[in-house]
């Protein structure tokens, strides 16, 4: 039997044990018109040798096409370090470290963890993960919501430059509780917040506004004006970043001049595989002053009976296993395996491999986009810095252009049609460390090719 | 065990050490010039500055310092700690299914969605559901997902009153903490002395303000709710919705399907019932089934199957759905290795889960009540788990069942679920799951036996355990009173 031990001599010893005649007899207190006889619809079991082949031939109909997608999940070099100790039985097979003693090694890597992505983010305290990045939003405005006494409003400014689908996160999360989002509009020029828009906001009960950086676009918004505008108006500013970016870009707690409140976003670049959307993880940091309004699990280092340092869940009254239906959050089980993948990628990258790491990003999407701006058809949506990011438009509809690109194995960039018509066709197309000017020139002459050939 | 503690991974850091061979080709740092300087970090991140060795050798250590399934027993009720088979996460790390990107399109991605749709039928016939969607990440949002689809339902209806969920007293505190989050108010009932719903008390709960009621089945006491069928009918008689907390889905796979028993919704625990990894604190996956009412409310995106191909049904085609749970489709490496293990284990494999996790429960419960542990319901079946209740040592002899637990660790098995159901005085729950053998649980009651026997001669040994891991008793007070939740250097004045 499949991963069941038991001989026919071992289950005979155990029902004598129990005194039952049958394993069948153990069910006796299940109501027998509810009993089933068997599960038709499920196929017979495979051997390993089966179930591998199966999953190859499965695998190779997904192919591995040159792809220049972004929008939330990143394509990185991930060293092989990484999930050679990260799928090691004591961390893959390990429960949460409920039973610290007996989870030091969990605990201690938590521990560092937190260390790295506070210093990373520019705050001071962090939770040990959320699920991903659009779920951490939606977290991030619900605590923003306990963390500002003084606002009652229960409204979020949210511009329409954070990642459309972390808005619906936010939207089918936190709506539930009465929190209302009012979107803010983007220049056209820029591609970043439209500050009269904003200020239109002025003086009213707002509890936060959140800032993208880079936002959705790959475009850099003026985040110390964005923060210091929102905190003269009473809001606590949230912070959605790229974790890649802040190698090289201004953390959170220094926006403006008293830095994000709340800092959250998407771990996956930091080692996880794109592996079709998950498990990745969501982080969040925050100032020591909201810490007992923060979700989720926290490490904090403390000595054993005989002095000798130790590591251990604490503060653990915020959660639901003992507030119950007072917690910050239901959050129980959460992305401990990616936060331990990212903690080990950290570690070997390095500052220094890092914002080699982010330059390298920088540089081949500036490459492609300057190249693709020649191309006679397309044109470079926004003016202005950006990070690994673009938008570009089209003379034709972008979902033929992209289908002719993919024909050719190459999967051209996300579609922008859906959630930003008023864009006409745009694309938006981001490069990282892991394209070669072959393969920058790859697309170029396909998509050129696609254009002219029409 | 006894290791020496593991240094922080900050004390190996040199400045200007690394491991270069993680450093992309080129240098592109002039790019940088292109930024403002107001949009630029300062001073770098604190991150180590270590060599590759000093990593692999620091992470790997620190890996030594835990218990796991792969190295120990873990009967931790509630929890499903089962062995988690190799092949579930070599099958599931697949090159093409590693670099597949969440935005490819369909076309470029048949093989993983002929994965995700067939584990959708073999979950709803496994639970008897009309519908499945894939995506909460973890049970507690899978119950999310749950409670806003009832939510949901009674809104679309115009029942805009409903806004009570019902909980047993001895629920999961997530089942509470998801109504609050939903925007529901919650109602706590009591159960019997046999462990069952107090059926009075749910009548006179029940009434025109209802949204439903969340139930583990069995129960969180480790018992069958025999009362099922009338709590259904209770339920659905005041116009309520039964939600099924899929925690011990794991006792009855094969035997009983929550579908058949009423239930409206349900959650999954892939990570303990199809056994892919706890890793330390997740990541889960929280699939939710439904009955044909509240289909059109599941949570995008849904798999759907057109003639021989495969794409995912989206807020278009679902415009009553509660909408996205996570960017993009959940937990999908999670649910890779659920489909492996289940087309392993086949319809016969199935079947026999529930039964030996049965056994070796219900085995491990006669022979601890014969060692002389009280059972907390001894009138009663084990499901695949049971509680002992150590009220009397406690009162005799001094000694609780952290006590007892923390010992055990000593003995080199982890610790059941401690204190929880908290209704159960000084109790472990314990479960002790179909992938250990007889020799394993043999082995774990004479431990509980050697414990029971010092904790009569020696009780004081009991209270200072555990004494051979790599850290005795943690003062948890001064853990959050002085907070010291990063590294800082010895010397460092901050």
């Amino acid at each position: 039997m499949a991963f069941i031990p038991h001989t026919a001599a071992d289950v005979q010893h155990m029902l004598q044990t129990i005194g039952a005649e049958s394993i069948d007899a153990l069910f006796d207190e299940i109501p027998q018109s509810l009993r089933i006889q068997g599960l038709e619809g499920i196929p017979p079991g495979l051997s390993e040798m089966e179930i591998g082949r199966l999953m190859s031939e499965r695998a190779r109909l997904d192919g591995r096409p040159l792809s220049f997608l972004g929008a939330g999940a990143y394509e990185h070099h991930i060293p092989a370090a990484v999930w050679a100790i990260t799928t090691r039985g004591e961390f893959y097979s390990a429960y949460t470290p409920y039973q610290a003693e007996a989870s030091q090694g969990t605990l201690q890597l938590i521990h560092e963890y937190q260390t790295m992505i506070t210093s990373l983010t520019g705050l001071e305290v962090s939770n040990a993960s959320l699920y991903d990045g659009g779920s951490a939003v939606a977290e991030a405005a619900l605590m923003a919501v306990r963390a500002h006494r003084k606002s009652r409003s229960l409204r979020l400014l949210i511009p329409s430059t954070v990642n459309p689908s972390y808005r619906r996160v936010v939207q089918s999360t936190a709506g539930n509780q009465g929190v209302q989002f009012d979107t803010v509009p983007y220049l056209r020029e820029s591609g970043c917040i439209d500050p009269a828009a904003l200020e239109a906001y002025s003086g009213q009960d707002i509890t936060a506004l959140v800032i993208q950086q880079p936002n959705f676009f790959g475009q850099l918004e003026d985040v110390d004006r964005l923060t210091d505008w929102a905190h003269a108006q009473g809001m606590l500013v949230i912070a959605v970043v790229n974790p890649t970016s802040l190698a090289v870009l201004k953390p959170p707690g220094e926006w403006g001049t008293r830095g994000a409140d709340i800092c959250v976003g998407e771990g996956q670049p930091l080692g996880v595989p794109l592996s079709s959307g998950g498990p990745y993880f969501g982080f969040m940091t925050t100032r020591m002053e909201y810490v007992r309004s923060m979700p989720g699990r926290i490490v904090g280092r403390t000595v054993d009976l005989e002095g000798r340092p130790g590591y251990t869940l604490t503060l653990q009254a915020r959660e639901q296993h003992i507030r119950r239906g007072k917690a910050t959050s239901n959050i129980c089980t959460n992305q401990g395996l990616l936060m331990t993948a990212a903690t080990i990628y950290m570690t070997l990258v390095g500052p220094a491999g890092l914002a080699r790491v982010a330059e390298s990003c920088m540089a081949r999407t500036a490459e492609l986009v300057s190249t693709l701006g020649q191309i006679k058809g397309v044109r470079v949506a926004f003016a202005g810095s950006r990070f690994h990011e673009a938008v570009v438009l089209l003379d034709r509809p972008a979902a033929a252009v992209l289908r002719q690109l993919e024909a050719q194995g190459i999967l051209g960039g996300v579609d922008l049609a859906a959630d930003y018509p008023e864009l006409g066709p745009a694309v938006l197309v981001c490069a990282t460390e892991t394209k070669t000017a072959g393969d920058l020139d790859r697309y170029v002459g396909a998509l050129r090719h696609a254009l002219e050939a029409a | 065990m006894n290791q020496i503690l593991e240094k922080s991974i900050f004390e190996y850091s040199q400045p200007g050490r690394g491991a270069l061979a993680q450093h992309p080709p080129g240098d592109d740092a002039a790019v940088l010039e292109t930024l403002p300087s107001a949009l630029r970090r300062r001073t770098p991140p604190r991150l180590p500055e270590v060599s590759e060795l000093d990593a692999v050798r620091h992470f790997t250590r620190l890996s030594q310092l835990n218990f796991s399934i792969d190295t120990n027993f873990y009967p931790l009720g509630s929890c499903t700690m089962k062995y988690n088979p190799k092949a579930c996460n070599q099958y599931a790390m697949l090159p093409e299914f590693l670099a597949r990107h969440p935005l490819a399109p369909d076309t470029q991605g048949q093989g993983f969605l002929s994965c995700m749709f067939e584990l959708q039928e073999m979950l709803k016939e496994v639970t008897g559901m009309k519908a499945v969607s894939l995506n909460p990440m973890a049970g507690a949002h899978g119950e999310f997902a749950g409670v806003a689809m009832i939510r949901a339902y009674h809104r679309a209806r115009g029942d805009l009153a409903r806004n009570e969920i019902i909980v047993p007293e001895a629920a999961h505190g997530t089942n509470p903490a998801t109504a609050t989050m939903c925007g529901c108010v919650v109602k706590e009932i009591p159960v019997d002395a046999q462990g069952d719903v107090d059926l009075d008390a749910l009548a006179k709960a029940v009434g025109p303000n209802t949204a439903g009621i969340m139930l583990t089945n069995p129960s969180t006491l480790g018992v069958f709710e025999r009362k099922i069928e009338a709590v259904a009918k209770l339920v659905h008689g005041a116009g309520g919705l039964l939600y099924y907390d899929g925690a011990n889905l794991n006792a009855i796979l094969g035997k009983v399907r929550p579908g058949d028993m009423g239930f409206d919704v349900i959650h999954m625990n892939l990570h303990k019932t199809f056994s892919t990894p706890h890793g330390g604190g997740g990541p889960g996956a929280g699939a939710v089934g439904v009955s044909a009412r509240l289909e059109p409310f599941l949570p995008v995106p849904v798999v759907a199957r057109e003639g021989s191909a495969y794409r995912w049904l989206s807020e278009a085609d679902r415009p009553q759905s509660i909408g996205r749970l996570s960017a993009f489709m959940g937990n999908a490496g999670v649910l890779l290795r659920a489909y492996v293990y289940m087309r392993m284990l086949g319809r016969e494999g199935m079947s026999r889960v529930g039964e030996f996790a049965t056994l070796n429960a219900n085995y491990l419960m006669a022979r601890l009540r014969e060692a002389g542990f009280d059972l907390a319901y001894p009138t009663r079946r084990a499901s695949h788990e049971f509680i002992i209740t150590l009220k009397r040592q406690a009162r005799e002899l001094n000694v609780t069942a952290m006590d007892v637990a923390k010992r055990l660790l000593d003995y080199g098995f982890h610790a059941p679920t401690t204190y929880f159901p908290l209704l159960v005085p000084e109790c472990l729950l314990i479960e002790p799951t179909e992938t250990e053998s007889r020799e394993t649980l043999d082995a774990f009651i004479e431990a509980m036996v050697a414990i029971l026997g010092e904790a009569q001669t020696d009780a004081a040994r009991l209270k200072g355990a555990p004494y051979t891991l790599p850290v005795r008793r943690l003062d948890d007070v001064r853990a959050a009173k002085q907070l010291e939740l990063t590294w800082k250097p010895v010397n460092s004045a901050a």
